[in-house]
């Protein structure tokens, strides 16, 4: 006895839902009489009956959503006939869909869907079975249709574009993160990066290198690999300057600016160069001449979100500690505001970077290309110290100055690193030297 | 219908020789050409048209059933077709487009063989040469191209404006409204009229390219672009059987005799899907489709038959057995077509032996 398969009345589609019986069990059919009206992804379809005979079952209820090729009514014609269309002879029918359907007056589509592809649903089971209707993802048709030929459901990609739509590059992101899941040997290495390609076996993720990377990607080289750096350490008691810094915190004259401990660091190292001006000065090769500055437009290390940037207090020499503080502080929020310009950046004499916000002692800092030395600035946490004679708990940091030593001697550098400690030792030194 | 004079819809200038109710009114250039057109010749249209008609329903019931994956209905558009391919000769050659079923017909193209393409068995399975017919292209607008090159290929193999009737050839391209807004089209046009080639630029505007109307495809009636291009060109009510045999007619003869190509934009309507994988009622209201039903082909030549006597019940219930013996012989033959062979592919992408094809088709297999 002859069951009718569900067929696809479309192109390409893999189920319909049941919408009303035209006939009941035990009602005469004649062949091609409407049966049964069902309604695809597409448009609502009458299927008339391929036979003539008597309804002997429904199988499948208005309202359910039927897979194509499962068996929907069974007619008992008296003879003994079986349909078979295109699409359902067995063990073939995957390989017939491969290339996919052509739809007619809209052109060819692009590549078949892989065949290996992991996370595809999975088949759709061959009997009548109820599908969960989601809210439908929003993207343009040309994101749709290549996620249709790349066999990726848009309802599991994230969107990011406006209005919440898929963009291409969502879509794109979203197979390399799937697919990189899928080669993904051991929990945890899937990639966690939202940009960058990944590679094809998932265990790297590859990104361009670009604007501010890629500056101080250039930057470094060339001072690391054109100025022979030294650096040089030294450890210092800073408690004066932290009583310092807690004083001019309270004292009106500095309200509405921001007094640290890098403020009075910055000071201390304008005060050591204008006892060395030496250090304040740059190699230039071409002209096989070492240019001294009688300025100092002080550099200040920023980490900003977009990455690194040291852009510079102009004369910052002529500047008292207040228009300091101020400057300063105009300086950081530029910095983390993402607008730093070149202008900014640009001749630098000598550097600051404050290693010291991260908790780190200290570092070798490299030079600010065109600059002949750099202070890195540790952090200031209470430590064992002998003071007049005694162990006592002292506030103390470690300082580090890097100096191209070309025109730097160890002497020098030496001089400049210990006049800057001076100062934060004992801040009325600043009284002497200023 | 529009009543905008200006729009591509218009009726002015279309020519009719058989009105709605099946009145034949005549016509001072075209009668000549309609002249042959006893009442032999209209019952052998009106078993054309009946006999294309269900052979459109059987295939659409086919594909809902699903022995087709596919099927592009011709309801209504039959007067336009029929009409057109009874003024070919057997030495024309006809470029389809996709839904030429009713002129595959008349070409003698056995009516399971135009369903392998849409079952999917191959991608059609006459002998275009045998046939003067084409395979189908399902590429919109391409194949006028193809019709060109053939066209000028008859003229310069010495078939055209020989003033010999039984060697003059020439061709027809089939294409809907829908294609002339493909660049192809209007290349082919270009090429067509610059070189004179034998060729009727037939297109059937059925006034929905899927779910764009015709309105919005055009602003004037799409005849009116060939002139631009040095093709004369008229409108013709396509669902006037016998209009449409006199212009194709008067076209045709003028392609043959060395003249050039012409453009025939033949008005009608398509009563189905586009496809079957189309619901047009997504886009088109009843109201629409009813207008186009009282204007329907085969009801008003039967209407014109019945009037002068000319239809007699023993040729109805002929040509109903006929169109029963069509519905059961498609259903038998299509499901016993089978599936197509893997291999099959690699069989006809060149005509001599193919290194790379064999390699190919070794790979992968054989079944």
């Amino acid at each position: 006895m002859p069951h009718f398969m569900l067929p696809d009345a479309g192109e390409g589609l893999t189920e319909a839902e049941i919408v009303a019986w035209r006939v009941g069990v035990g009602d005469t059919v004649e062949v091609n009489q409407v049966i049964v009206e069902i309604e695809t992804a597409k448009s609502l379809v009458e299927l008339p009956s391929p036979w003539s005979g008597v309804v002997a079952a429904i199988l499948a209820e208005p309202g359910t959503t039927v897979a194509v090729g499962a068996p929907i009514v069974e007619i008992s014609t008296g003879v003994d006939q079986t349909t078979a269309g295109p699409e359902q002879d067995g063990e073939d029918a995957s390989e017939a869909r491969e290339g996919g359907p052509v739809l007619v007056g809209y052109g060819l589509r692009g590549p078949a869907e892989p065949r290996a592809r992991t996370d595809q649903a999975p088949p759709v089971p061959a009997s009548p079975a109820p599908v969960v209707r989601t809210p439908h993802a929003l993207a343009k048709p040309p994101i749709r249709k290549l996620a249709r030929d790349l066999g990726i459901d848009l309802d599991t990609v994230t969107p990011t574009g406006p209005g919440g739509i898929v963009t291409r590059e969502d879509l794109l992101a979203h197979v390399t993160r799937a697919e990189a899941r899928t080669l993904a040997t051991y929990p945890g290495d899937e990639p966690w990066l939202a940009s960058g390609v990944v590679s094809p076996d998932g265990r790297q993720t590859r990104v361009p290198v670009r604007s501010v990377r890629k500056r101080t990607a250039e930057a470094m080289v060339a001072s690391a690999f054109t100025a022979p750096h030294v650096t040089v350490f030294h450890t210092v008691d800073v408690t004066a300057t932290m009583r310092l810094v807690d004083r001019l915190r309270s004292d009106p004259e500095f309200s509405g600016t921001r007094v640290t401990p890098l403020l009075i660091a910055a000071k201390a190292l304008l005060l050591a160069v204008k006892r060395h001006p030496e250090i304040n000065a740059s190699w230039d090769e071409a002209a096989r001449e070492i240019v001294y500055k009688h300025y100092v437009n002080l550099g200040i290390a920023a980490t900003t979100p977009r990455g690194l940037v040291v852009p510079n207090i102009k004369d910052a020499h002529r500047l008292g500690l207040h228009d300091l503080a101020l400057a300063l502080a105009d300086l950081t929020a530029t910095a983390r505001a993402g607008q730093t310009s070149a202008a900014d950046q640009a001749d630098g004499t000598i550097t600051v970077t404050n290693v010291g916000v991260f908790g780190i002692d200290s570092g070798t800092p490299i030079l600010n290309p065109g600059e002949a030395a750099i202070l890195a600035f540790g952090s200031v946490a209470r430590k064992p110290w002998v003071h007049k004679g005694k162990i006592k708990p002292r506030q103390v940091t470690q300082l580090s100055l890097s100096f191209d030593h070309r025109l730097v001697d160890g002497e020098l550098g030496s001089r400049v690193l210990a006049d800057v400690a001076a100062v934060l030792a004992d801040p009325s030194r600043g009284l002497v030297w200023g | 219908m529009s009543d905008d004079a200006g729009g591509p819809l218009s009726e002015v200038g279309l020519v009719q020789m058989l009105t709605t109710t099946g009145e034949r009114v005549p016509h001072p250039d075209l009668d000549l050409y309609a002249a042959e057109l006893d009442a032999d010749a209209l019952r052998a249209m009106y078993r054309d048209l009946v006999l294309a008609r269900r052979f459109d329903r059987e295939a659409t019931a086919l594909q809902r059933q699903g022995e087709l994956a596919l099927f592009a209905p011709a309801e209504g558009q039959e007067g336009a077709q029929i009409g057109s391919a009874h003024a070919l000769r057997p030495q024309d050659h006809v470029f389809p487009s996709y839904r030429e079923h009713g002129v595959g017909l008349v070409r003698g193209v056995d009516a399971t063989q135009i369903l392998r393409l849409f079952r999917g068995v191959d991608h059609g399975g006459w002998d275009p040469t045998a046939h003067g017919f084409h395979l189908y292209t399902l590429v919109v607008g391409s194949h006028t191209l193809h019709a060109t090159g053939y066209a000028m290929g008859l003229a310069r193999d010495g078939l055209v404006g020989t003033g010999r009737p039984e060697r003059d050839a020439a061709v027809v391209v089939y294409f809907g409204d829908g294609a002339t807004a493909q660049g192809d089209v209007h290349e082919a046009m270009v090429f067509a009229s610059v070189n004179t080639a034998p060729l009727v630029f037939f297109c059937q505007n059925n006034q929905w390219a899927i779910s764009v109307p015709t309105t919005r495809q055009a602003v004037v009636p799409i005849a009116d672009r060939a002139p631009g291009l040095g093709i004369p060109s008229v409108r013709v009510d396509g669902n006037d059987v016998v209009a449409c045999y006199a212009v194709t007619r008067w076209a045709l003869e003028r392609a043959r005799s060395g003249l050039g190509p012409v453009f025939v934009e033949a008005l009608t309507y398509r009563m189905g899907a586009h496809t079957t994988s189309d619901d047009p009622t997504r886009y088109r209201d009843a109201a629409e489709e009813q207008r186009w039903r009282e204007r329907d082909p085969i009801d008003r030549l039967h209407a014109h038959l019945t009037a002068s006597g000319q239809l007699p019940q023993v040729f109805l219930d002929e040509i109903e057995t006929a169109a029963d013996a069509l519905g059961e012989k498609l259903r038998t033959e299509v499901r016993a077509l089978g599936r197509a062979s893997t291999s099959g592919m690699f069989d006809h992408v060149y005509a001599t032996e193919h290194a790379q094809v064999s390699a190919d088709a070794c790979g992968r297999g054989t079944r």
